[in-house]
């Protein structure tokens, strides 16, 4: 770390001699904002800025007719029937689909640390879906579960009869099985290494003290893995927002009830350019975001405490 | 109870066969598919895409899956190239959009997590726990303030309108701030001592350190902005600047046979990625412990 001192020109000598001037706190604090401040600053200009105007439009009357209304437009929003539809689906479907990503990847993860042949070609195939573009996606999808579709044919074998499962009650089953084949893989591999991070004495000496497996894993392993649950959690949260770009390119803005996501809901109000509406709610999507990373972020430190150092 | 090891051992091999196998499917579906005629596509798919173009001589009752085609043949990537070189030009749009945002994001997210790991004030926690925040957002909601800023900068409808949001997208602060955290602080401390300027500790300790993390973050950017539909819908609805992903999404499913085709050309990027650093991708993220860090 000494190469500094071997090349300098005039003119960094000067600047450095002026560097040199400064008092240390100054200079820390130069220093502290070069780092971050890019970041500070880009995201202030085009994520928070623009949000405080949202919270603006969500309680004025109209962008021409600034008058404040306040909870006018939230009560809008909270007594339209499709908002409430779409937030019954949304809530429907992540209750359903993150809980199930997180422990199934877990349980691969389980399956795949245990000396089988061939992991590591399974763990690339489990990560396959990561590769495969929307478009192929969607078309596949079409042909596993269209009324004429291949899964039908498997009903049809088993004597049972033809679905459309797009537009049944399954619909959300079908959404939530692209979901997992998504995203499992890769929850998967945080898993695998948060479980290569166990300390290996441990779980030694339970095995000369004869523990069983199901002990391991539930007084060792699973609380070793708690960080790892939390961090995956969050991240299939943030997927399972993303899996609407499926859903609309499989059924267009309106889809039979059950399908008709926030999201929708979201992007025919800024179709209709309705910005009061959209952005109270945006506002309280914001909201009730904020309340689940609280609660999670509490969860962790009454949970995670005894492990991290 | 030797045997009832071997037992269960061959048992989970099954079962993690069976659904490896499963997630493989579409992936394989997608690229042996391309290689069909439109003949061998009408009649696999006719019975589901009734809108199916070119010949419609034969089309099975059923629909069938196969893997395999009956003969191997480029007419569908041939057509795709030849007959619209559109398709061409938009897997340039792609590429001059999510090179940018993915180094940019990549860069300006190692500045700031250096700043968030070395200097921690009541401020940064703060904004830190907005990235958070921010990051978990739906695109729903970063949606209409992303529109309306790129009104004010006159960039609505340019390619900056998606490369700027993109730039300072939280999501690679907050997994970056978390690898950098791990770095053991005697490391800094004692390139500290031998005169290392932050500059120098950024570039020569943290940067080196956290080389897995960079590189499989840089691919979950890179994958998760090839694949982008709604940001240019919205922020860049000049056709002919659109990335071949949204064009892709739009194609008609009466083009099944070209679909496949354009879909496996689109897959080569990421797969050249993922040959290259699958290992980054395990041994980078790996290490994410708790979300506060």
């Amino acid at each position: 770390m000494s190469t500094n001192k071997d090349k300098k020109t005039k003119k960094q000598k000067t600047f450095r001699e002026r560097w040199r001037g400064l008092n240390y706190k100054t200079k820390d604090f130069i220093q502290s904002w070069m780092f971050s401040g890019p970041s500070v600053l880009g995201v202030s200009v085009f994520f928070i800025v623009p949000f405080l105007v949202v919270v603006y439009y969500s309680v004025i009357k109209s962008p021409l007719n600034p008058e404040f209304v306040f909870l006018e437009n939230f009560q809008n929003v909270i007594g339209n029937q499709a908002f409430k539809i779409a937030v019954k689906n949304t809530a429907d479907f992540s209750i359903i689909a993150v809980p199930l990503a997180v422990i199934l990847s877990l349980g691969l993860a389980l399956m795949l640390e245990s000396r089988i042949p061939l992991k590591s070609q399974f763990r690339t195939f489990f990560l396959s879906p990561m590769m495969v573009p929307v478009a192929s996606v969607v078309l596949i999808w079409q042909v596993l579960f269209h009324q004429n579709g291949v899964m039908n044919e498997i009903m049809l074998v088993f004597g049972l009869d033809k679905i459309d499962w797009l537009k049944s009650e399954w619909a959300i089953g079908v959404i939530v099985v692209l979901y997992l084949w998504k995203n499992l893989g890769y929850n998967m591999i945080l898993f695998m290494a948060a479980l290569a991070n166990i300390p290996k004495e441990l779980l030694e000496v339970a095995d000369v003290e004869g523990a069983s497996e199901m002990y391991k894993f539930f007084a060792i392993k699973l609380r070793y893995l708690s960080p790892t649950v939390l961090f995956v959690t969050i991240l299939s949260m943030i997927n399972s927002f993303k899996v609407f770009r499926e859903i609309y390119l499989l059924t267009g803005e309106y889809p039979v009830e059950r399908l008709y996501m926030l999201q929708h809901f979201m992007n025919n109000t800024f179709e209709a350019l309705d910005y009061q509406k959209l952005s109270a709610a945006a506002v309280i999507l914001a909201i009730v975001m904020v309340a689940i990373i609280a609660l999670l972020f509490k969860v962790e430190d009454s949970f995670g405490k005894d492990v991290e150092g | 109870m030797k045997k009832k090891r071997y037992f269960g051992r061959a048992a989970m091999f099954v079962i993690s066969a069976v659904f490896a196998f499963l997630f493989l499917m579409p992936t394989v579906l997608t690229i042996t598919n391309s290689f069909m005629e439109q003949s061998e596509i009408n009649a696999n798919y006719g019975m589901i895409f009734s809108n199916i173009t070119g010949d419609r001589g034969y089309i099975s009752d059923k629909v069938t899956l196969k893997f395999i085609p009956d003969k191997v043949s480029l007419s569908q990537y041939i057509t795709a190239i030849i007959k619209s070189p559109d398709y061409l030009l938009k897997f340039w749009n792609s590429v001059i959009l999510v090179v940018p945002i993915v180094l940019l994001q990549v860069g300006t997210a190692a500045l700031a997590s250096y700043g968030f790991t070395r200097w921690r004030g009541k401020f940064r926690s703060f904004m830190f726990f907005f990235y958070v925040i921010l990051m978990l957002m739906p695109y729903q909601v970063t949606l209409v303030p992303n529109y309306l800023v790129s009104e004010w900068l006159g960039i609505l409808n340019t390619k900056w309108s998606i490369i700027f949001p993109g730039m300072f997208a939280p999501f690679s602060v907050f997994l970056l701030t978390k690898s950098m955290r791990r770095i053991p602080s005697s490391l800094i401390e004692a390139a500290k001592l031998d005169g290392a300027g932050e500059w120098q500790i950024f570039t020569r300790v943290c940067l080196p350190q956290c080389k897995g993390a960079l590189y499989s973050i840089a691919m979950l950017v890179f994958i998760d902005y090839w694949n982008m539909v709604e940001q240019p819908i919205i922020l860049l609805p000049d056709p002919a600047q659109q990335p071949l992903s949204v064009y892709l999404s739009q194609i008609n499913s009466g083009e099944v046979g070209i679909a496949f085709a354009v879909a496996t050309i689109y897959m080569i990027p990421t797969l050249l990625l993922f040959l290259q650093g699958e290992e980054y991708l395990v041994e980078g993220i790996a290490h994410q412990g708790s979300v506060k860090g």
